[in-house]
């Protein structure tokens, strides 16, 4: 285990972290529990619901019912807004869970009243409270219906605007892992096994000693004060072909959009676990393949042994891309330098409580908006102006924009496997790829 | 080993073409190209080889052709193989001087080779060639020979060339289906490198970049030795594919368009000039304009210049070079290419020629042959080595014995 202030002496006995976990309503109180029930060592764990029910739960963590004055244990209706004011009732018993925790986790499931309306004010209290906070979340099925969808976006900015970090995992990705015959019980199992992976993830990453480490600190400056949403993957492989294999599950896994998150990430955290035959040239391939994956994020790399992994890499990704609305207005320059030195003083940084602009972030694209003649003519311009500036020589990179708009057929080079050489697959005609309108 | 003039055959598997050489050392010691075979090559994209039964029919073909102009029975072959699974690095091994007096002898150079052998590569990986670069004694550079010399340290510089296993597999096992023995497997980019520079352009410092239908590979010389190496799979398939998605037109007739009115540069005095496609009954179809055609292909090109030029600028190699960029492989052939190439290097740039070889002048004026002929000329190298070595009968046998070996 790492310290988290690098200016201690290196012979002072190592405090340990302090790893808390708060989950939040119903999702989030069922993963917990499973969490406990895994591998994860001790964790204090602490669950919240505005329901009762959670009071049944069978599970070592600690129990809250929230805002129990307001709902009588009755659950909030799937009203974020009481869910919300649930959680501030509660705000003592909250604070002083979080208080002397380094890396609080906070898990929910977003779309109904209490993740949705309490988890952010959780998190609001776990930062407040020093911690680095980190949250991971599930959004709605679709089928789940427009509310909750809308609900869980909104929850979702309320949440990255107060937590470090948001780890996000769209329960709707969820269906091309799953058999069509799964049962739905199933399915939502699964969705939590992916968050329990998720805190593992992390957790082994900061836990295990390992060829390569990834301490706290290193943790902390790539999340803090990042309000960043980050996509979450965990694949393994096993036997003679595991290394090439387990960046290709990687790269095929639907959690990251086919790898298209890896191009876009700005911060890309790899945890890679494998049994004592792990070799360094097996690192050193994978990093080379997912180095060229990803086009401008900085990679950092936590490797571990697990005796009990042998013959096994299991390979976790957190790439995280920066929210523009709202990382913009954050300093984020200003926290990472002050890592280095951090006392609790540094935490103070501004915090958000109600973004404005809530509809823009929507993750759902609209069709594109109509245009006259003219205007196309003008658009088309001005990428052609941009395509021919930025060329190759000056560095920059050409991103495939116009490759959302209209699916570029691949021709004869369909079926065989993509030339990808920087995070650009070079098989796509190179006037489309740089912008270039004939006509 | 046992005939009286060795036949030397090299067989390239290209991805529009396979084409099969043979060449013959004659008694003076010099090659000759005495026959050439070439067939379409329909199983293979990206140089890769994707369905084994139809590249396995062309094989045969362009041997059967090749041997009918040699006129001779072709038993094994030198195999060119590509991919864009293939990649180049330079590996430095270092060894301590033992003895008392500091004289670095054979066994040190033993030594410092096999140190630098010592490669980690991923356990799916194979070790195309190891080519010896230069050796350093006490840091000094450019030593050819250390032997005899002093000093406490001695290093050796080389070059690794390695692929997928598997992947090199495929078309050694398409060649054997055939009954046909393989006597070594080359690196195509490097073959073609061999077929077209001669000594002084290695010394000078050359790049060698050979474009062929599914992958562009290149080479670097400087100072005599191979410096890098390297493959992209793109090449002149990705033109015809660009030409068919931009122009709207079928595959077929991009590749014709591509042959007939393709440049590498767009010159000004085109613009606004136009194509009339006519159908089987000369009925005019479609207008193309000149200008998209060239523009597509002239992006292209250029993209995979670039792309070799940053990869050489980063490895601070094109400083190295003033002999030139000689181009060859079936783009090479493109109007204008060598300007544009000549744009992105700023170096000089040819369309190689395969020199100091004699024999059929339709084979060595042809670009595409360039890779079989260098496969050719790697051959006659190893024949040359097992020749000299060949009296002594103790060698002899181990040489046997090793070629049981290689070739089970």
């Amino acid at each position: 285990m790492q310290e988290p202030t690098p200016q201690n002496d290196h012979s002072a006995p190592l405090q340990p972290l302090t790893v808390k976990i708060i989950g939040v309503g119903g999702a989030g109180s069922n993963a917990v529990a499973g969490m406990l029930r895994s591998d994860l060592g001790v964790l204090s764990a602490l669950i919240l619901h505005t329901n009762s029910r959670i009071l049944t739960l069978e599970t070592n963590a600690q129990k809250l019912v929230l805002g129990s004055r307001r709902t009588h244990g009755m659950g909030t209706g799937g009203d974020p807004e009481i869910g919300r004011a649930a959680a501030e009732d509660q705000e003592e018993m909250l604070r002083q869970f979080c208080k002397d925790a380094d890396l609080i986790f906070i898990v929910a499931g977003l779309g109904g009243g209490t993740g949705s309306g309490s988890a952010p004010v959780v998190a609001r209290f776990a930062k407040d409270a020093g911690a680095l906070t980190l949250a991971v979340v599930t959004l709605p099925f679709d089928f789940e219906g427009n509310r909750r969808a809308q609900q869980s976006q909104v929850g979702l900015l309320k949440l990255k605007s107060s937590a470090d970090a948001v780890i996000c995992l769209p329960n709707q990705k969820l269906f091309r892992l799953l058999d069509e015959n799964t049962p739905v019980n199933d399915t939502f199992n699964f969705s939590n096994d992916l968050m329990t992976q998720g805190v593992r993830g992390i957790w082994q990453m900061l836990n295990r000693t390992g060829l390569i480490n990834v301490d706290f600190a290193h943790l902390r400056s790539v999340v803090q004060d990042r309000h960043t949403e980050s996509m979450f993957a965990s694949v393994e492989a096993r036997g003679e072909g595991r290394v090439r294999e387990v960046v290709e599950r990687l790269v095929a896994s639907p959690l990251l959009d086919e790898g298209r998150v890896l191009e876009e990430a700005s911060d890309v955290l790899v945890s890679l676990i494998g049994g004592s035959d792990l070799t360094l040239a097996d690192v050193n391939k994978i990093m080379d393949q997912l180095n060229r994956r990803v086009c401008e994020g900085q990679l950092i790399l936590g490797t571990a042994i697990d005796p009990a992994l042998h013959g096994t890499i299991r390979l976790t990704i957190i790439a995280s891309r920066p929210t523009p609305g709202i990382s913009h207005n954050q300093p984020a320059n200003h926290s990472r330098s002050s890592t280095m030195e951090m006392g609790k003083s540094d935490f103070e940084a501004p915090f958000f409580d109600e973004p404005t602009v809530l509809l823009s972030q929507s993750r759902f694209k609209g069709p594109p908006p109509e245009t006259t003649p003219e205007n196309t003519e003008f658009l088309f311009q001005q990428q052609n102006a941009r395509g021919g500036h930025a060329r190759k020589k000056s560095g920059v990179k050409m991103k495939q924009e116009l490759l959302n708009l209209e699916i570029i057929s691949k021709g004869r080079f369909e079926k065989s496997e993509p030339t990808i050489h920087h995070g650009e697959d070079i098989d796509v005609p190179t006037y489309i790829r740089r912008g270039i309108v004939l006509n | 080993m046992f005939e009286t003039t060795p036949i030397i055959v090299g067989l390239d598997i290209g991805t529009s073409k396979i084409c099969a050489v043979v060449g013959e050392i004659s008694d003076s010691g010099s090659l000759n190209i005495v026959g050439v075979g070439q067939s379409k090559s329909r199983g293979v994209r990206k140089g890769e080889v994707v369905d084994a039964s139809i590249v396995g029919e062309d094989i045969r073909h362009a041997i059967g052709e090749a041997e009918q102009m040699a006129d001779t029975e072709i038993r094994s072959v030198y195999l060119g193989v590509t991919g864009g699974h293939i990649r180049g690095f330079n590996n430095r091994g270092f060894h301590p001087v033992a003895s008392q007096d500091r004289e670095i002898t054979e066994d040190d150079v033993q030594d410092v080779i096999k140190n630098a052998r010592a490669i980690n590569l991923p356990t799916e990986n194979k070790v195309l060639h190891i080519i010896r670069q230069h050796f350093l004694v006490d840091g000094q550079d450019g030593i050819v020979n250390p032997v005899g010399m002093l000093g406490t340290r001695v290093e050796v510089d080389i070059h690794v060339v390695h692929g997928n296993f598997n992947r090199l597999q495929t078309p050694i096992h398409a060649v054997k289906g055939l009954q046909l023995e393989i006597e070594d497997v080359v690196f195509s980019g490097l073959a073609s490198s061999l077929a077209l520079l001669n000594n002084h352009q290695k010394e000078m410092g050359s790049i060698v970049i050979d474009m062929g239908a599914g992958t562009t590979e290149y080479a670097v010389y400087s100072n005599g030795i191979i410096k890098h190496t390297g493959i992209i799979a793109v090449g002149g398939d990705h033109l015809s594919n660009d030409l068919a998605y931009g122009l709207k037109v079928p595959l077929g007739r991009a590749e014709q368009l591509k042959i007939e009115h393709g440049s590498a540069l767009v010159e000004p005095e085109i613009r606004g000039h136009t194509l009339t496609l006519t159908n089987d009954h000369g009925i005019a179809e479609k207008t193309i304009n000149l200008e998209h055609l060239r523009r597509i292909m002239s992006l292209r090109l250029d993209e995979i210049f670039q792309l070799i030029a940053n990869e050489l600028d980063q490895a601070d190699l094109l400083n190295d070079v003033r002999e030139g960029v000689f181009l060859t492989g079936g783009c090479a052939r493109i109007p204008n290419i060598q300007k544009l190439a000549n744009q992105v290097f700023h170096l000089p740039v040819s369309i190689g020629k395969t020199n100091s070889i004699s024999g059929l002048k339709s084979a060595l004026d042809q670009p595409e042959f360039a890779a079989a002929i260098g496969l050719v000329r790697f051959g006659s190298f190893e024949t040359r080595k097992r020749l000299q070595e060949k009296p002594g009968f103790q060698s002899t046998l181990t040489q046997t014995i090793k070629q049981i070996f290689r070739r089970s």
